[in-house]
């Protein structure tokens, strides 16, 4: 009891002095809202001081599933960070992957066949829709509309089945290495590539009809939990949040990496920054990357060549056969497995757009077997800093559905 | 890219003269390295200033360099000009035993966790911080974890050996 007290003491302070003021004359009261509430999709402690059914002030918690991941990376091979990123954003792990192993590939200067970077923009894509739907399908659940939600994710399942036959993992990928993929895609992640672009569009409209012009979900979402461009870039904000508030910057088309600037796509952008924005610009996002998928497929059928790796034998793994009949080959693997690569000294920061917003990572190379110093800018970190300010004065329920178009992903806030 | 290292190295110069202490072209972006006291005055320049214009922070993190005596520790900012799509590193590096920064939440409200982030992990104090407590870590810690020193496994375990492969 006396702690509670103290805690009411502590928000007090906290809280500008005209605020205080009124809370003198007022009884508010504290709730929890998570860290193991259904509603808040991960494990994260949002304490909130209401008026009723209004929100007066909020302090989020964050941390409950820290693991220590820039600590792990400074003792580890740069193949065996991979896994790590892994669990940075676990709803699009392959984005993690592949935006690390460009890092690296640009701190060791490879040049990596156009092929293989086609087949990297389909996979992040696949995983941007894929986590975007998620968003988007949860968005609704948090409204009261299920149906959506377990429609579309039969078609995340496929996705998943894509990376599956790729590299036989489903949700912490571990996808890709660096230099390229470690085996050329089967004929089976073909026909299913293909039978996903097939049956995709059709879904999405079916989805789009059960949210997009509805009554209630228009009334649920528009206007909840806004924020307008100014506060948006202020905070740090980045992809499909920012957009909503209406910034188009989109590290694709920013700072092109693996050819971005050959597609032509377009950027949506919103105008309130609120609810019912982030989930049309999701929404018109997957459209964009729909249309990137297609057209990375044409120009690699274009394609003669069938390389899916590029040179670097210092990082690439080379094929069982040779490790058992070339020299070279066994020293190179020797040499990847036991971690002996050494790294060029060097400082480098690299950006993806991740699926929710710019994922960059730092890294300091002195020159040896492990990174020195290797920093995820994470982007929920950065934004989710700004709920308070977004949910302030809006309803419970407001909270809600704010905190899931966000699409803060514990993994990736706690790192 | 065009070549912006030397615009924003001579005006920050005829600004901030010795403040500036070093300013070179690393592989990617341009990186300045600055006096600790100055880095508040340097940011906010460059934010207000009309031909920099840098309005986005993008990222803020602390390092650690136990054998540089007198300055092991350092803060490396991320700024970034959206409309012209200019990227800089601006750095600082103090002593161990005067880890006290100025605050970067005056300009940029992102910084808040950002600082408390590097607070949790290197002990870096942000002076005029609203909130500076851990944000990752539980409080009673006790060390800051991303100081070199700090062992990645518990130090009594035995039954780990990596010493003859070097690491």
């Amino acid at each position: 009891m006396a702690q509670a007290k103290d805690k009411k003491e502590k928000m007090v302070q906290q809280t500008a002095p005209e605020t205080a003021e009124k809370l003198d004359e007022k009884e508010y009261s504290i709730l929890n809202l998570g860290p193991t509430h259904p509603a808040t999709h991960g494990v994260f402690q949002n304490i909130l001081k209401m008026d009723g059914e209004i929100i007066v002030d909020s302090e989020p918690t964050i941390g409950f599933i820290h693991r220590a991941f820039e600590k792990l990376s400074e003792r580890r091979p740069y193949n065996q960070i991979t896994p790590i990123t892994d669990r940075l954003n676990y709803c699009s792990s392959p984005i993690n992957n592949i935006g690390w192993h460009m890092t690296v590939e640009k701190l060791i200067d490879t040049k990596i066949p156009k092929r293989v970077q086609y087949m990297r923009i389909i996979i992040m894509e696949l995983a941007r829709i894929a986590d975007h739907l998620v968003c988007n399908s949860v968005i609704g659940v948090d409204a009261g509309a299920l149906t959506g939600f377990v429609y579309v994710f039969e078609e995340r399942e496929k996705i998943y089945e894509i990376y599956e036959s790729i590299c036989g993992a489903r949700l912490t990928t571990n996808i890709d290495r660096i230099g390229g993929f470690e085996r050329d895609w089967s004929d089976v992640t073909w026909a299913k590539l293909r039978k996903f672009m097939k049956d995709f569009p059709a879904v999405l409209k079916e989805f789009e009809k059960l949210l997009v012009r509805n009554r209630i979900f228009m009334d649920r979402t528009i206007g909840a939990g806004p924020i307008s461009a100014d506060r948006a870039l202020n905070y740090g904000f980045t992809g499909p949040n920012l957009r909503a508030a209406g910034v188009d910057y989109d590290v694709r088309v920013m700072n092109p990496y693996c050819s971005y600037e050959e597609f032509t796509f377009d950027i949506p952008v919103g105008t309130h920054g609120d609810t019912y924005d982030r989930f049309m610009v999701r929404e018109h996002e997957i459209w964009a990357s729909y249309s990137i998928i297609q057209q990375a497929i044409d120009k690699i059928d274009k394609m003669p060549e069938k390389d899916f790796h590029g040179n670097v034998p210092d990082f690439y793994l080379p094929p069982k056969e040779e490790v058992y009949n070339n020299m070279e080959a066994l020293i190179y693997h020797f040499k990847i497995v036991m971690g002996e690569t050494n790294i060029p000294k060097g400082e480098i920061y690299h950006a993806v757009e991740g699926a929710n917003g710019e994922l960059g990572f730092y890294l300091v190379s002195d020159g040896g077997r492990t990174p020195y110093r290797l920093h995820y800018r994470r982007p929920c970190f950065i934004y989710y800093q700004a709920y308070p300010e977004m949910i302030r004065g809006n309803m419970l329920s407001d909270a809600i559905v704010t905190l899931s178009s966000l699409n803060v992903i514990a993994g990736e806030l706690d790192a | 890219m065009e070549d912006i290292l030397p615009v924003i190295e001579s005006k920050l110069r005829e600004t901030f003269g010795d403040a500036i202490v070093s300013a070179e072209m690393s592989k990617d972006f341009p990186v300045f390295t600055i006096k600790k006291d100055k880095i508040i005055d340097v940011v906010k320049f460059l934010y207000d200033e009309p031909e920099m214009q840098f309005r986005f922070l993008t990222d803020l993190c602390g390092i650690h360099f136990p054998d540089n005596k007198g300055q092991e520790l350092g803060v490396i900012y991320h700024l970034h000009n959206l409309r012209r799509n200019w990227r800089i590193r601006l750095r600082i590096f103090f002593a161990l035993n005067d880890s006290v920064v100025p605050t970067l939440t005056t300009v940029f409200s992102t910084a808040n966790w950002m600082e408390r982030e590097t607070y949790d992990f290197f002990g870096i104090t942000f002076k005029g911080h609203p909130n500076m407590k851990r944000i990752l870590n539980v409080d009673d810690l006790g060390g800051f974890p991303m100081l070199k020193e700090f062992p990645l496994e518990d130090p009594t375990r035995t039954d780990k050996n990596d010493s003859m492969f070097g690491r």
